[in-house]
């Protein structure tokens, strides 16, 4: 948007597009657009079954391809958490389950939704698929590079699979791989186990740097004429920030990996100090234990924004098109994204206030953490905005996107608990914290991936999800994950710490036991309410009613594609022309309630559209 | 309509369920209410913008439904409401943040006239020492640990000969006289937590971490561990007897000191040696 923005200057009264100088009540200048300053990318085409579905270098077909693997984790994520919550609300019919299986899976849940569901659902599965057609390219920059990202990923979730099967099984050193325990005796899966997750972790790296680098450059080069930064959907600029913050922040996880193999094999004493174990004292000493909580943390906080920005993004998309309104104050939008992604990186040791690091950096910590919810909190005010004044189909779409803004703003302000130091000294390690990041990262995000998938389903295959099943499935889930996390919050009040295997009788705690049997019987229940989405979807893949182009009327580019599901190279003949940003809904005088971004101004030239 | 109105009982459920709750925090037992009070400060104001946004999001649901024909309003950005709300948020940060830090302040500066207790941790269990006479903690090293020393103090330092050392995995403390926590680890993380007290920290191995408390309550407590430390983590419990003066003197006066233990022990040995001889 340029600078004259605020006067209300409708395009008859905007000359900066005129170029030549000649003048005129309608210039014919103002559908201008710069000319492309590169050829057309040339496709490679895939020529054999292998090729087309396999390894594939379409990014849609990756999209998909991360989409399904990332989903696969994400089942065996929730059985394992169905597993978790026996333990805790109905220990007499968990009789199977030992210490070492409940920690074993409580550290294969977390490492896989956080690290290999969400973030390669999101960057991905959205951020391959939806990119170039965005921002009007017909593939990703790099088409090869693209799909050994993902076969790179695919190995990376195999070895991670794989180590449920290796003598001593997988790890169980909790998601935060907290040294020296992470690799001694005492915790399980020491063995084979560590050093599997290890080396799926940094394949996971590798392979994703590999996209990282097509997000970012395809994002920055590969733009159609006329799609300026600042008129790209939110959605891409989630996803382009997320993708910044992957790229600086997987090289922490990155080192910190090979620094514990090295320790862990060579024994080396990158984060082991003197330990006397049984009785002996081990060939260990002189290494930091606290060196490693901050490389993990300098990766872990960053990455709860590679996760959060996409989900940003798109919900923004998604309410806009929905309320058939403008996102409220895009450019703050904007910078919020670019700004709550700087600071993510001045934050991280907010997890460490009680980790028995120097205690004055909790001062430091305590400040950029809260300083962060700023920025996150004009979000949060521009979404309810947006709605403000709408025109709002309450479909399962707009259902999603109010359960993330319900979910969101719940574990956002429990953040504030968590961040403000002092408050976070009796609160960390409790339930409370569980209770918090699942809400804030776990079912927000969840919200917006649901969300996206109603939403884009239309477009990926061309058929329209039934929207009944839709909402007993939204319902339930939402209904069902409030009443996991909400009542969760109390019993960190209680002062209940996390990861404990079984609570023995403290006084304190059997009043939870009611609770938590409650929670496990929700967390029951929402798990399997996620097999609706699967039943809708082969259902409508089936019978489904078949979707028309653009059904939701968006302005974005993906719908405005040759063909439904798009084809390789997307867009037919001709890439597309940008004229305006893509959030040009009820724009007054305009025939219909929304302005493709496509449209040229001379084509609406007697509505009141503002200049962007 | 019906979505609103779900939306709406949630919120008043999750008001309900908080003023109702029988779930909420123990009765303190430390100096440290500074820490409940600012989580009730942060209760009302972050509970206050939760509710809030959802009521505001909610009303829009009502008010703004989809009808065939309307058209929202077209108002890309009111500069004056963005910046009412940013500084608006940015007060409301700003008052939560300042007594956490103050409250922060104080946590980190031990008062001079607090006890030490020196707490060891190690895969699955605690023990504690005392400093003797002389006020101080005698030095130690993971390396020292043996049957007759298991703090490790090194034994060329004079002030660890009248260390006390509780063979318990209970520790008992004055009331009403700050404590400083002295947390070591010989193996992996560990964390000595009284949700009582509400004051925590990790011990680490390789270096010394400390917390200060002051309880101010009789009793009985149970300690948990905090930290993941390996599969007997949740097992991995201890004990603290909070008594007046009187009694924790007495209690004191029962306790073994290094000089004691380690004698003991040398008597066992030559005893032992005797008996083998025989």
């Amino acid at each position: 948007m340029s600078d004259e923005y605020d006067n209300n200057k409708s395009y008859q009264a905007q000359s900066s597009e005129v170029m030549d100088g000649s003048t005129g009540s309608v210039n014919p200048d103002i559908d201008y657009v710069r000319p492309s300053e590169v050829g057309e990318q040339e496709l490679y085409h895939p020529h054999s079954f292998i090729e087309k579905w396999v390894f594939c270098q379409d990014a849609k077909v990756i999209g998909v391809q991360y989409f399904l693997t990332a989903v696969f984790t994400g089942v065996v994520g929730l059985i394992l958490s169905w597993l978790m919550r026996l333990q805790l609300g109905f220990p007499e019919l968990a009789g199977f389950m030992t210490a070492e299986h409940y920690y074993q899976f409580v550290t294969m849940h977390g490492m896989i939704m956080v690290v290999y569901f969400l973030t390669a659902l999101f960057l991905g599965g959205f951020g391959n698929y939806l990119i170039p057609l965005m921002v009007g390219a017909r593939d990703m920059v790099f088409p090869y590079v693209n799909m050994l990202s993902f076969w790179m990923f695919f190995v990376a979730v195999a070895v991670l699979m794989a180590s449920f099967f290796v003598p001593g099984g997988p790890t169980g050193a909790g998601w935060t791989l907290y040294p020296p325990q992470t690799i001694l005796e005492g915790t399980p899966g020491a063995g084979m186990g560590i050093l599997l997750m290890l080396i799926s972790l940094s394949l996971f790296v590798i392979g994703f740097t590999m996209g990282g680098l097509n997000y970012m450059i395809t994002i920055l080069q590969a733009r159609t004429r006329g799609m300026t930064l600042m008129r790209m959907p939110l959605t891409v600029w989630g996803i382009f920030t997320a993708t910044v913050l992957a790229m600086l922040a997987f090289p922490a996880l990155l080192v910190s990996a090979i620094m514990m193999t090295l320790d862990k094999v060579l024994q080396t004493s990158f984060f082991m100090p003197t330990i006397l174990k049984a009785g002996e004292v081990l060939e260990y000493g002189g290494g930091s234990p606290i060196l490693f909580q901050h490389l993990f943390w300098f990766f872990g906080h960053p990455e709860v924004y590679i996760v959060a920005l996409p989900a940003f993004g798109i919900v923004s998309d998604l309410i806009s098109v929905h309320a058939r309104k403008n996102i409220f104050g895009y450019r703050m939008m904007v910078w919020a994204i670019v700004g709550i992604g700087a600071l993510s990186f001045f934050v991280w040791a907010h997890h460490m206030y009680v980790s028995g690091m120097n205690p004055w950096f909790g001062f430091f910590f305590a400040t950029t953490t809260l300083i962060i919810a700023v920025p996150t909190a004009m979000k949060v005010y521009n979404w309810i905005l947006t709605l403000w004044r709408g025109n709002i189909r309450i479909n399962v779409v707009m259902l999603w996107c109010l359960g993330f803004i319900v979910t969101f703003v719940n574990g956002g302000i429990t953040g504030i608990f968590l961040g403000n130091v002092s408050v976070d000294v009796p609160l960390s390690d409790t339930y409370f914290v569980i209770a918090h990041f699942h809400m804030v990262m776990g079912i927000a995000p969840l919200m917006v991936i649901m969300g996206a998938v109603y939403h884009w389903f239309p477009l990926v295959a061309g058929k329209m999800l039934d929207e009944g099943l839709g909402k007993w499935h939204f319902w339930i889930t939402f209904l069902g994950a409030y009443s996991i996390y909400f009542p969760m919050h109390y019993l960190g009040f209680i002062g209940v710490p996390r990861r404990y295997f079984e609570m023995y009788d403290s006084p304190y705690m059997t009043s939870a036991v009611g609770m938590n049997e409650f929670i496990s019987i929700a967390a029951f229940i929402v798990g399997a309410a996620q097999f609706i989405l699967i039943f809708n979807i082969i259902k409508t893949l089936k019978t489904g009613k078949k979707a028309e182009q653009n059904p939701w009327k968006a302005n974005s580019l993906e719908w405005y594609t040759s063909t439904v599901p798009p084809e390789h190279g997307n867009f037919g003949d001709r890439l597309p022309v940008v004229h305006r940003w893509p959030y040009d809904f009820s724009v007054p005088g305009a025939k219909e309630d929304y302005i493709p971004q496509t449209t040229a101004p001379s084509e609406v030239i007697h509505t009141e559209v503002e200049k962007t | 309509m019906h979505a609103g109105i779900i939306f709406l009982l949630v919120i008043i459920g999750s008001i309900l369920f908080h003023i109702f709750t029988p779930w909420y925090w123990t009765d303190i037992a430390s100096n440290w209410k500074g820490m409940d009070d600012t989580i009730t400060l942060t209760f009302w104001v972050g509970g206050g913008v939760f509710v809030a946004v959802c009521l505001f999001m909610i009303y829009c649901v009502f008010r703004y439904q989809h009808k065939e024909g309307r058209r929202a309003e077209y108002k890309p950005e009111d500069k004056k409401l963005e910046k009412i709300l940013t500084w608006a948020t940015t007060l409301g940060v700003a008052a939560l943040l300042a007594p956490g830090l103050i409250i922060w302040n104080q946590y980190v500066n031990v008062p001079k006239n607090a006890i030490e207790v020196d707490v060891m941790a190690w895969q699955w269990g605690w023990q504690y020492r005392l400093p003797g006479k002389d006020g101080k903690l005698g030095t130690t090293q993971v390396r020292n640990i043996a049957d007759n020393n298991p703090f490790g103090i090194n034994p060329d330092d004079p002030f660890g000969k009248d260390d006390i050392m509780v063979e318990s995995d209970v520790i008992n403390l004055e009331n009403n006289r700050p404590v400083k926590i002295l947390l070591r680890s010989v193996d992996v993380l560990h964390n000595w937590y009284v949700p009582q007290f509400r004051a925590k920290m990790d011990a680490v191995p390789g270096t010394v971490t400390f917390y200060w408390f002051e309880p101010n309550k009789v009793g009985e407590y149970e300690v948990l561990c905090a930290e993941y430390c390996g599969v007997g983590h949740y097992a991995m419990r201890g004990g603290v007897e909070v008594q007046d003066k009187a009694d924790y003197e007495a209690w004191l006066g029962e306790q073994e000191t290094f000089e004691q233990l380690s004698a003991r022990y040398e008597k066992l040995n030559v005893d032992g040696n005797k008996l083998a001889k025989k």
